[in-house]
């Protein structure tokens, strides 16, 4: 047996090294400090590889900008305020379709909010998040197991698409160790980047810049982004369901709150309560064609999140109207339990008369 | 078959060790466990306390509203977690530190006088390791042989750290038979 008993944030930095990422550009806040601790101790010492722990996330960000143009696998992570610094660099990352990956460990907001775990940046994760017409790819872990898992297609969809990928965790997940194995091997190389930049040597120079003052020329940037969102809505939408066959009430959660739901549904289970789950797995692209299908069997849909409602926005634009959505949150960082969100289930499915 | 600990105690009494040590002799055994320290903004001296969850299925919250364990190394935590500890539930007390009794009557009061044992061997610090091997006997959620083994690993591997580690193996037994 490999397994290793780790905490969250020490999974995503050593799932990090083995999928070939070669800077990292952090600066410290809790609660995701031990994923920057454990590139220091070691990424830092791999040749080839940069460690910098910048004067601010603004400066961070920026030096990933900077590596990314160069062909290298960068990352960056922080916990929410930082993460809302960071939103200028990654709009200019997205308009450059260059490949990032940014960690979230989310914290109770607004402002500078608490320390707590929390899934209140969903919005800010899923709409792009900095200024202009841009998406990027949102994937939410939830197990020490996934974090690992989903940091090496993090990096690997990064690449693919040439856009910056968001790892959307929590407090929580960072700081809670679990058993994990690990399945890659750090790659003795990786796939040639043909628009890097690593000089022209003589050759023709290419250039890749974020500005433009021609408004048509801007528009064809734009469509051609739009192009690639529409393909990845196809190709890259990722979910779980769970004891969904007969259900009659489906919850909708992710991450940490699909855990804590789980164990719910579980209870329910047990009093012969029919309610399944969906787990979006991908936030951006969100299984709206899923959510849609369970439709067409499935009339009551809960959805469960650690903040004031956000996912059941893209929950009810799915749908269009069909079936009833109902919603329960804790925010602020207050972890509910798994007893607290059974009664709540259970209420709902006897209110809608689904025992009947 | 789940079960949830909280282990509580200063700063520097081996209190999240103690967790760690039993969620690694739970992987060990290959069951599902989480580990989940307190963390913020603690000061040094201040409380620390860590919640482990074993379970032989998926673990939903790694957080423990009733737990049926509760391990506490000093007075504040005693204070702090009797009326959380699940009705029939098991309360292991470091009896050398702490003086209070519970208001409790419905669960198991469990006194260990880990640092006076702890200090009879030599050195305090390895108190957290005596109240460990108690916990063990009483709880039953691991075999101590596991616990014992887990300890080379997770002591680490560096000469001064492995030189401590027959004193924190007879520190486990002189707790487990305690009980």
């Amino acid at each position: 047996m490999n397994k290793s008993l780790m905490s969250g944030n020490s999974v995503i930095a050593e799932a990090a090294i083995r999928s070939g990422c070669q800077c990292y550009f952090g600066y410290p806040i809790t609660p995701q400090n031990e994923l920057t601790e454990y590139m220091a101790k070691h990424l830092s010492r791999r040749e080839g590889c940069a460690f910098v722990q910048a004067e601010s996330e603004i400066s961070a960000i920026n030096m990933v900008y900077g590596a990314s143009l160069t062909g290298a696998r960068a990352m960056t992570s922080s916990s929410s305020p930082g993460i809302s610094l960071k939103q200028e660099g990654i709009s200019y990352l997205a308009v450059c379709e260059l490949p990032a990956v940014i960690v979230n460990m989310v914290r109770g907001g607004p402002g500078l909010g608490s320390i707590s775990a929390s899934q209140s940046d969903y919005f800010q994760a899923t709409r792009g998040g900095g200024h202009g017409d841009y998406r990027t790819i949102v994937l939410a872990p939830a197990s020490g197991q996934e974090l690992a898992d989903l940091t090496q297609k993090a990096f690997e969809l990064a690449d693919k698409y040439r856009t910056p990928v968001i790892i959307l965790g929590d407090g929580m997940l960072g700081q809670m160790m679990e058993p994990v194995e690990f399945h890659q091997t750090i790659p003795k190389s990786l796939p040639e980047k043909s628009w890097a930049l690593k000089g022209a040597k003589n050759g023709a120079s290419r250039v890749i810049k974020s500005f433009t003052s021609n408004p048509a020329e801007l528009e064809e940037i734009n469509w051609r982004l739009f192009r690639k969102y529409e393909l990845i809505k196809r190709e890259e939408v990722e979910y779980e369901t769970y004891m969904i066959e007969d259900a009659e009430l489906v919850v909708i959660a992710y991450g940490m709150a699909a855990r804590i739901a789980k164990g719910s549904i579980k209870k329910a289970r047990s009093r012969n309560l029919k309610v399944g789950m969906l787990r979006p797995i991908t936030l951006w692209p969100f299984p709206s064609e899923k959510v849609m299908d369970l439709a067409k069997t499935i009339k009551h849909f809960f959805v469960f999140e650690m903040n004031m409602g956000q996912m059941v926005e893209d929950v009810t634009l799915a749908l269009q109207g069909q079936g009833e959505i109902s919603f329960y949150g804790r925010p602020g960082g207050v972890i509910p339990t798994p007893s607290e969100v059974f009664r709540i289930i259970s209420r709902q499915y006897y209110q809608k008369g689904l025992n009947r | 078959m789940l079960t949830k600990t909280i282990f509580s105690g200063f700063g520097g009494q081996g209190v999240l060790s103690m967790g760690y040590n039993l969620a690694h002799a739970g992987m060990l055994e290959e069951k599902t466990v989480t580990y989940l320290p307190s963390y913020g903004a603690e000061v040094r001296g201040g409380t620390a306390n860590c919640t482990v969850a074993i379970a032989d299925e998926e673990i939903a919250s790694p957080v423990a509203s009733a737990p049926e364990f509760i391990v506490v190394m000093n007075q504040p935590s005693f204070v702090r977690f009797q009326n959380l500890i699940q009705s029939g539930g098991l309360f292991f007390v470091n009896s050398s530190l702490i003086e209070a009794e519970t208001v409790r009557g419905d669960i198991e009061v469990l006194e260990v006088p880990a640092t006076q044992l702890a200090e009879e061997l030599g050195n305090t610090k390895v108190a957290n390791m005596v109240m460990l091997g108690a916990f063990i006997r009483k709880s039953n959620v691991v075999s101590i042989e596991t616990i014992i083994m887990g300890l080379k690993e997770t002591l680490g591997k560096s000469k001064a750290k492995a030189a401590l580690l027959g004193l924190n193996n007879t520190a486990l037994k002189t707790g487990y038979d305690l009980l």
